[in-house]
């Protein structure tokens, strides 16, 4: 089953990018738009340059060709803050939190963009401050309902088991309001029922907020139900670029994934 | 059985926001504030006062200082004696070349302006972690005390480069007595122990912890890793610059830029070790651990000894507390290094649970 799903106008078009490491293509001349509202996938073997594209899109990494744009607003050379501040959020591959922090304080650094106080009226703690304080409080509660980790809000992300942690790092990246949200593999090493979750959460940000989201996995059975449309990628190269049903009938993608008869 | 909070609910996000969310907390936090206000000032004697009570709270502060940088920000720094020294012969020149500067003024100036020192030893810290920063903050430490002793101007040309501060006197009011001087440094210590506790409950706060604990994902919700760590630069030395400034004027009186050496650096680095490691509480119980410690040990060592039935060389204790200190440090860095405000925060969740294990 794919969703169906009312897609608008692209976004974020992604254009000839290429990145490279020294002698070693991450990524060659990879080209692709995600729409309004869309939910995207990149999915590819191992090493195929799925996270350095994320990597590209949210600015962590710079492409050496090629162009980024993300609502009209197109950028060579971009850093992570500026990607933050344009409501692009994103969670890692392997799990990014502030280990030393509470739940509670995880999420709300999620929202530090939304911060208009300065420090010094934070120190003295009285008007402004305060009330910013609790109404972010307020929203990162909403987060915490919608993800359903209210038992755990005051525990050091530390002692929490993995499937938690990754819930809880999708709640700082939903904490920001984004706009596009970038999931770099948020089902792996889960069990079928966290999957199972995990999907449900992925689909209900969809629908309530609206957040356009890209997404990377390997579960083929995930990608093939949740995404619209699909890109695959395979040593740094576009492969394809289509519907999941476009993309499971394509000839490269097949050998890409399942080799091919010397 | 005193420590429970159960009936205690708390239903409005204020409430739970609070510093001290459970009853006994607060409870116990208002006597000991009134303790150090009320009781502390009619029992102690002039020596608890000048030699004990007063450096403790002075010493706090740096320590409260060096935690935000170190502890919260984590950015390790050795340079926390010079940010003091900074901030003394700041306040002192203010006080010295502009005859109408109120004494409180000319402290937060001296602080400011070891914020602006700070900051500028911090930059290297945009580009450099961990030890290799400690080195470029030792370089702050001797660069400072260097200037400071390399041109007279700044202690007035004294022969010596010995600096006396002047009188305290605050609208007409003179500061003279340890009494008055030990209220008067509580009162600073007490408000900036508070808005440091704001400071790192607030935003301002998560964005040092999260620069500590992972600064890739720090950037990336969209926290600026240069603004960030130079406020931690800038705090922080304010912090120890005003420490600096009441360590000359309430404290020694007469100061000379060797008396913020290496040594003392280091000695705050071990409060806030033993203390506890990002913990506003742990920076108090640090300071509290390393000036009662020797005085402590000073007076019962020998007793002591005796009763086991060594005789102590002379000169001994001395080396004792050096020896006690290393081998504490060791422990606390292997084995707790969350200091003893962990340790503090673990009897209180047993005290919570008690006589329940879970």
């Amino acid at each position: 089953m794919t969703a169906q799903r009312q897609t608008g106008e692209p976004v974020l078009v992604v254009k000839d990018v290429s990145l490279s490491f020294g002698g070693v293509r991450a990524l060659s001349n990879v080209s692709f738009d995600v729409r309004e509202h869309e939910i995207r996938a990149i999915i590819g073997p191992n090493g195929a340059g799925k996270s350095s594209m994320l990597n590209v899109i949210n600015g962590v990494y710079h492409p050496q060709v090629g162009t980024v744009t993300y609502r009209g607003v197109s950028r060579h050379r971009v850093n992570p803050h500026d990607a933050a501040a344009q409501g692009i959020a994103r969670t890692f591959q392997n799990i990014a939190l502030f280990k030393g922090m509470t739940v509670l304080d995880n999420i709300m650094t999620g929202r530090n963009l939304k911060t208009r106080t300065s420090f010094v009226e934070q120190a003295i703690w009285i008007g402004r401050a305060r009330r910013e304080e609790l109404e972010q409080r307020r929203k990162v509660e909403e987060v915490i309902d919608f993800l359903e980790i209210q038992h755990v809000r005051k525990t050091p992300v530390g002692r929490l088991p993995y499937g938690l942690q990754k819930r809880v790092e999708l709640a700082r990246a939903l904490a920001a309001e984004p706009s596009l949200l970038l999931l770099d593999e948020p089902m792996a090493g889960m069990n079928i029922e966290e999957k199972q979750d995990m999907c449900r959460f992925i689909l209900d940000v969809n629908e309530q907020f609206g957040t356009t989201i890209v997404l990377i996995e390997h579960d083929m059975g995930v990608v093939m139900d949740l995404s619209d449309r699909v890109v695959v990628l395979d040593y740094g190269k576009m492969l394809a670029d289509g519907t999941p049903d476009e993309v499971r009938a394509n000839q490269a993608v097949i050998d890409a994934y399942l080799g091919v008869k010397h | 059985m005193l420590y429970r909070e159960a009936g205690q609910f708390r239903t409005s996000y204020a409430e739970d926001q609070q510093i001290f969310p459970i009853r006994q907390d607060r409870i116990a936090i208002t006597a000991f504030l009134l303790v150090a206000f009320i009781a502390v000032p009619l029992v102690a004697n002039e020596y608890w006062l000048k030699a004990i009570l007063i450096p403790f709270l002075i010493f706090s502060l740096a320590a409260l200082g060096l935690n935000i940088l170190t502890g919260y920000a984590g950015q390790l720094s050795l340079g926390t004696a010079g940010f003091m020294a900074v901030g003394a012969f700041a306040a002192y020149n203010f006080e010295l070349r502009l005859e109408w500067m109120p004494i409180l003024l000319s402290w937060i100036l001296g602080g400011l302006a070891a914020a602006l020192v700070g900051i500028l030893f911090g930059l290297p810290s945009l580009r450099i972690k961990g030890f290799y920063l400690a080195v470029a903050t030792l370089a702050a430490q001797f660069f400072i005390v260097w200037a400071l002793t390399k041109f007279p101007w700044f202690s007035n040309y004294s022969s010596s480069g010995v600096i006396t501060a002047g009188k305290i006197e605050i609208l007409g009011y003179v500061f003279d007595s340890p009494i008055e001087k030990y209220l008067l440094v509580l009162t600073i210590v007490v408000l900036m122990a508070l808005a440091a506790k704001n400071m790192v409950r607030s935003e301002t706060g998560r964005a040092w912890m999260a620069v500590r604990d992972m600064d890739v994902a720090a950037e990336v919700v969209g926290i600026r890793m240069m603004h960030t760590k130079l406020l931690a630069f800038a705090v922080s030395s304010f912090y120890c610059g005003v420490a600096g400034a009441l360590y000359a004027y309430a404290y020694i009186g007469t100061v000379e830029p060797e008396g913020f050496n290496l040594d003392l650096s280091f000695r705050i680095l071990f409060m806030i070790i033993i203390g506890g490691v990002g913990s506003i509480l742990g920076s108090f119980l640090g300071a509290a651990f390393i000036i009662l410690f020797p005085i402590f040990l000073n007076a019962y060592a020998d007793p002591f000894a005796h009763a086991l039935g060594i005789d102590l060389p002379p000169g001994m204790t001395s080396n004792l507390e050096l020896m006690i200190f290393g081998a504490l440090i060791i422990f606390f860095l292997a084995v707790e290094p969350h200091g003893l405000a962990r340790l503090w925060q673990i009897a209180k969740e047993k005290l919570r649970l008690w006589p329940f294990p879970h």
